[in-house]
């Protein structure tokens, strides 16, 4: 075998062209794994992004306090109808407020303070310790641990979210000296360079940036700094807690004009986190909260309860009617125009955009009919009306499965056409359908835009409790937390959708687990 | 005789009508596993060129998958695993550092259905010589492929609508359009699987008639469930029954008298 | 006494009723029939349970007929009868007005009526509510006697030789007939609710003002120019195509001809799972991460093209919701759209063709270039079809990264408004049903909805086609 190279296809030539294709063939195939890769990074992206926004609201800031819940404040006109309490949250708040302030004879100083220190906590955020007390009266006049939420703004400061602020532990400092102006003081502190060297690393954007020092439960603004000596402003706490103290800097590069929290909060949280009155918890107010105009009070529970109540609705009509209209098409439509316009027609329903349904809910269903705007019920039916086709698709799927033999076994013993659906064919295509009913559900669930549309989109401070009530869905509460300007919406806006996501992994998760329960080969 | 092989004549060697008798392609050993399963069983096998070699016997034989290794068509098929060695020009054509891309350019096949690309009848015949670069202009492919339908015998049938899909064809038609594919590309060898077995009695004579006729230029190793027409066709015969090679040898002899009682029952028609 | 009537809880007495009626027809006709058998000991064509759902039915459909009807009219017939009973005084009120007032008064009489000081109205409320118990009321006898008669019609059919089992079957039949029948009524509630509510609104703006009107001003003026809506659904829909159409493609290729079983077992699914996410979570995602992504991407370009002295001042618009951030997301959302199907009919292309192919020597990628892609061809068009009708009706992404001005630019990071954003904010807060401004939202309804159904028509139409030639 000498002659080889006369091959055709050994030639120079050949051989290169032949190069040529097995590299046009591993780009070929790099596309592939590229495009793969990019719709796979996108749905990890997507997925870990919104969770780590949501792991910002999985804990939140509560002012923990044991407060006397003296009959006075709580019931200034001595009536103790669960009521009159439950109105009485400006007594509440007073109760906690005024705790505090004890600790910072500073904030009683002016109005002003009074009102910048009333700000840590929103008033509203007394009134579940308001409830807890209508309903057991007893609790007036004991001493009891309360927990009441930081107000969001504080919050996000402290889990380092808003204003951004960067820790830094410096060295001790000296004897503080008193300093020409009033309220001021001269101290040299250690290691101070790395407070300079951190500033310098930010790079100056306009306004000098704010440096706290805090030392135990005293806290100094810095106003000027030189070498190791910096003369401090003290905003709470004593001088004298400085004394020798190992000293922690804080450094809040944006300006204090340009941000929701002052120096003084900040001073006073840290204050209060030093002392331990301010705790991070797990934030379970989340589920068991309903909206609120505060986003530290308000949680998920009224949406959740709505989007129950709309799931059932559309479980219980698009279930079985999808069932049906699938036993219909599959065993006793006769094939005429009728039965084949009836095909075409669902899957071009299945294909129809979510926002048409929310159209014809809201002339026909809200208009024609006058049923209640908001509530779950028309919610339900319009979902039920959106995956009806993708109901039917699935069981059509199922009873096609169900090999021919299984009927004209039911026949030959005498069963009629029905019989031998509804006792035979009908149970082995279940597990199918309700996967696919299940699939159905699952995408009812995170549908928004039919659901605005019938204006399921109103605040609701309310758990609903009937399918008239009004409601919203965790999906709209998604939407609407994410039309909020203020920054602390995002983690709880994440939240609810990590709760969304949650729901849907396990809906699918059933579907998982019922094929392969029932799969079966015939 | 003359045994010495001049590729550069392949398929254009002299038209004698005379068996080569050496072997075009020597398989030594040759197993196959699917996912483990052994299907193949430590086949040794000569294929002489200028001759039609069958490939018989009872479905599930394996014979189909033995040939299949001879232009690495298992390559495509997952947790499909060929041992052993095939020889062709002296190299070990089931190594990996042979492409099977240019392999199979020396290796045309026919399938059991005819399988024409959804394209026109030109197009199907040029496709080879276009993605293997055998051609520089337009002439020389018309060429080609003119001379390749005239092999195959189809080119009276069709050479005033080679711009129609190939599909719209008949049966028969479709099979010779795909073995004037395969001969397009100037193989050593061909390989047929099966090639009438969904065609009527008309279309399978014509097919026979066409390979006793490409004999003369090509080396064909043809899998055929009937043994009428492995008689009819070949000039060798290998028997294969569970994965095994039972036996093979002259088409005559293995006809009239064989040698295993395996074969024997086989052809006398005691089980397949 | 009609008062007190108009305060019962309706819902389930209707419920109970047509249990009630449902058990005691089946009972009635079971019985009687055993009767029959044990008296005469004839064969009977169907066995007593027939008989007795057939009884059941007769009991059921006319009480059915009559809730259903109470349902759909009783409530406007009841405010009929009052408005129509109210004094001169209330004639003044304009029609708004008065469907105001009489929406308060149905709400009051909902609550179990008023009790306020506001004696008219207390007046009004507790007519209100003897008209509606007097409805009830007649609403009930009306389904106790259609059942009665029913039950009574059916029951004298009970005989030997009566074949219940097949009207049973017949109506059981016709039953599930009428369930698949909802999804054509669906379709025509559709067309009708839309055609209806957008005649009205041409009836005031002129047809071609809305089609080729270039300003939109639905909310604050009345102009309803929709090409720019148009515009901006084109540009978002075309942008998260660039992104899904070879995305979705090439990773049905790889996923159908090189992936190994493994893998496509693995990675199917998590592909899927990119179409299970609720849109308003791309939404979301689109608003934190990608719009400011794109608003800082453009940010640079303008300063790089000033420091250059290619540009004079900012080239991009950059705004914080733009029509890049929007389609990128949605380009995102629709890439399973497209690589499902195409991955299907990829897979339906037969392996005869790649083998043939092989046979010849064709690489892997001259194979599926050159072979399998053009065959699958349709079906892929139709997958692309599917996926930008998605994208066109595509809501929440829309309406939370894409912006509300309606205009046209070809500025990727400036702010565009859809089809279906501005439907989203005309129809939600607070909407009067009768003026041009929510009934535009209807004319934008109709629209998309024809302009989707074209494109599922054909998509499905070639699918149909396709499938047909290789199965």
């Amino acid at each position: 075998m000498n002659n080889a190279q006369d091959n055709p296809f050994r030639s120079e030539k050949a051989l290169k062209r032949l190069r040529r294709r097995r590299n046009a063939d591993m780009r070929f195939q790099g596309y592939g794994i590229v495009a793969l890769g990019f719709a796979l990074f996108a749905l990890v992206f997507l997925i870990s992004a919104i969770a780590w926004k949501a792991s910002g609201a999985s804990t939140y800031h509560v002012i923990r306090v044991d407060l006397e819940l003296s009959p006075q404040t709580i019931l200034p006109e001595g009536d103790a109808s669960p009521e009159e309490i439950t109105r009485n949250i400006e007594g509440f708040y007073s109760l906690v407020r005024n705790d505090l302030l004890t600790r910072f004879p500073e904030a009683n100083e002016t109005v002003q303070s009074k009102r910048a220190f009333s700000s840590l906590i929103d008033r509203m955020a007394v009134l579940p310790l308001a409830r807890e007390v209508a309903d057991e009266p007893h609790l007036i006049g004991q001493t009891t641990s309360v927990d009441v939420p930081l107000s969001d703004d504080v919050d996000m400061f402290l889990k380092g979210a808003a204003p951004r602020a960067i820790f830094l532990r410096v060295g001790e400092a000296s004897s503080p000296m008193r300093n020409a102006e009033e309220g001021d003081f001269k101290i040299e502190v250690d290691r101070l360079n790395k407070v300079s060297a951190k500033i310098a690393a930010i790079g100056q954007h306009g306004a000098e940036p704010t440096v706290l020092l805090v030392a135990d439960k005293s806290v100094g603004r810095i106003k000027s700094m030189e070498d190791g000596d910096v003369i401090l402003e003290i905003l709470t706490g004593r001088q004298d807690q400085f004394d020798g103290a190992s000293v922690k800097a804080v450094i809040i590069p944006s300006p204090e004009d340009q941000r929701s929290v002052s120096d003084q909060q900040i001073a006073w949280a840290l204050a209060l986190k030093a002392e331990g009155v301010i705790k991070r918890v797990p934030h379970f107010s989340l589920l068991t909260h309903t909206d609120s105009t505060y986003p530290e009070l308000a949680g998920a529970l009224a949406a959740l309860v709505g989007s129950l109540l709309t799931m059932l609705v559309t479980a219980a009509v698009s279930i079985p009617m999808g069932i049906f209209a699938a036993i219909f098409l599959e065993e006793f439509a006769p094939k005429n125009r009728l039965t084949q316009i009836i095909e075409v027609n669902i899957n071009n329903l299945a294909a129809v955009p979510s926002i048409v349904f929310g159209l014809l809910g809201a002339t026909l269903l809200l208009g024609t009919f006058g049923l209640p705007r908001s509530a779950p019920l028309v919610g339900g039916l319009v979902l039920a009306l959106l995956i009806l086709p993708v109901v039917i698709i699935a069981a059509r799927a199922a009873l096609r499965a169900v090999p021919p033999s299984i009927r004209s076994g039911a026949l030959a013993v005498g069963a009629s056409r029905m019989q031998a659906v509804f006792h035979h064919v009908l149970p082995l295509a279940l597990p199918g359908m309700l996967t696919g009913a299940i699939l159905g559900m699952a995408r009812a669930l995170g549908e928004t835009a039919p659901l605005l549309l019938i204006g399921m989109v109103a605040f609701v401070a309310e758990v609903p409790s009937s399918t008239t009530d009004e409601a919203t869905a965790l999906p709209v509460l998604i939407y609407s937390w994410a039309s909020n300007a203020e920054r602390a919406w995002e983690p709880m806006t994440a939240a609810v959708i990590v709760i969304l996501l949650a729901i849907l992994v396990l809906m699918n998760l059933a579907v998982v687990l019922l094929r392969r329960k029932f799969e079966r080969r015939w | 005789m003359d045994t010495t092989y001049d590729p550069a004549l392949a398929g254009e060697g002299a038209d004698d009508g005379q068996p080569l008798l050496y072997p075009r392609i020597d398989c030594r050993d040759v197993s196959v596993f699917y996912s483990g399963k052994q299907a193949v069983f430590d086949v040794s096998l000569p294929v002489f060129d200028r001759s039609v070699t069958a490939l018989i016997g009872p479905s599930g034989c394996g014979k189909s998958t033995f040939l299949r290794c001879l232009n690495r068509m298992n390559d495509t098929i997952d947790g499909a695993k060929v041992t052993g060695e095939i020889f062709m020009d002296g190299e070990n054509i089931n190594s990996s550092h042979i492409d099977p891309v240019l392999l199979r350019s020396r290796v045309g096949m026919v399938f059991q259905k005819p399988n024409p690309f959804p394209k026109s009848i030109y197009d199907n015949i040029a496709y080879g010589p276009r993605i293997h670069g055998l051609v520089d202009d337009r002439q020389e492919l018309d060429a080609i492929v003119e001379k390749s339908l005239r092999r195959a015998g189809l080119w009276e049938e069709v050479k005033d609508r080679l711009g129609q899909p190939g599909t719209s064809l008949s049966g028969g038609q479709q099979q010779r359009l795909c073995i004037a594919r395969a001969i397009a590309v100037r193989p050593e060898v061909i390989l047929m699987d099966e090639p009438c077995s969904s065609l009527d009695p008309i279309a399978t004579a014509r097919i026979e008639e066409l390979i006793d006729e490409l004999r003369k230029r090509y080396c064909i190793v043809i899998v055929t469930h009937s043994m009428q027409q492995a008689a009819r066709v070949s000039q060798r015969t290998a028997f294969f029954h569970l994965g095994h090679l039972v036996e093979m040898g002259d088409t005559d002899q293995i006809f009239t008298s064989p040698r295993e009682r395996r074969t024997e029952d086989y052809i006398t028609g005691r089980f397949g | 006494m009609a008062q007190e009537l108009g305060q019962l809880p309706m819902g389930w007495l209707l419920t109970a009723l047509i249990v009630i009626v449902v058990a005691s027809g089946f009972s009635i006709g079971r019985i009687r029939a055993e009767r029959y058998l044990i008296a005469g000991g004839q064969k009977f064509h169907s066995r007593g349970n027939y008989h007795g759902y057939y009884v059941a039915m007769w009991g059921f459909i006319p009480p059915l007929l009559v809730a259903g009807l109470y349902v759909l009219f009783a409530k406007p017939t009841a405010l009929g009868l009052l408005s129509s009973e109210l004094p001169e005084a209330f004639h003044t009120l304009s029609s708004a007005e008065l469907q105001s007032y009489l929406e308060s008064v149905a709400n009051a009489a909902a609550m179990g009526g008023y009790s306020g000081s506001d004696l008219v109205f207390a007046t009004v409320t507790g007519r209100y509510l003897e008209l509606w118990g007097s409805l009830k009321g007649a609403t009930l006898a009306l389904m106790l006697a259609g059942a009665v008669t029913g039950i009574m019609y059916a029951r004298r059919k009970v005989s030997p030789a009566f074949r219940a089992r097949l009207r049973v079957e017949r109506g059981a039949e016709a039953f599930l007939f009428l369930c698949a029948a909802i999804a054509i009524a669906t379709t025509v509630g559709i067309v009708a609710s839309l055609l209806y509510e957008s005649l009205r609104f041409f009836a005031e703006v002129p047809f071609t003002d809305f089609l080729f009107g270039t300003r939109w001003n639905a909310q604050t003026s009345a102009e309803f120019g929709a090409l720019p809506l148009f515009f901006g659904t084109f540009m978002i829909a075309l942008i998260a195509m660039l992104v899904a159409a070879p995305v979705g493609l090439f990773s049905a290729i790889y996923l159908s001809e090189y992936a190994s079983v493994r893998t496509r077992r693995y990675v199917k699914p998590l592909l899927e799972m990119l179409a299970g996410i609720p849109t308003v979570v791309y939404g979301f995602f689109a608003l934190l991460v990608i719009a400011p992504a794109v608003r800082a991407s453009a940010l640079g370009i303008n300063s790089f093209l000033i420091e250059l002295g290619a540009a004079n001042g900012p080239v991009l618009a950059a705004q914080p919701t733009s029509a890049l951030a929007a389609g990128l997301v949605m380009g995102v959302m629709v890439i399973p759209f497209v690589s499902s199907l195409s991955d299907d009919v990829i897979n339906a292309v037969p392996d005869s063709l790649r083998d043939g192919a092989f046979a010849m020597g064709a690489t892997k990628s001259e194979t599926i270039k050159q072979i399998i892609l053009p065959a699958a061809l349709p079906g892929i068009v139709a997958s692309m079809l599917l996926a930008v009708s998605r994208a066109i009706g595509e809501t929440m992404i829309v309406v939370m990264a894409a912006g509300q001005r309606a205009r046209i630019s070809f500025d990727p990071s400036t702010d565009l408004t859809t089809i279906t954003v501005q439907i989203v904010a005309l129809l939600t807060g607070e909407t009067e049903f009768d003026s041009p401004k929510t009934l535009s939202a209807f004319a934008l309804g109709l629209v998309l909805f024809v302009v989707t159904l074209i494109f599922n028509l054909i998509a499905l139409r070639v699918v149909q086609r396709y499938r047909d030639k290789y199965e």
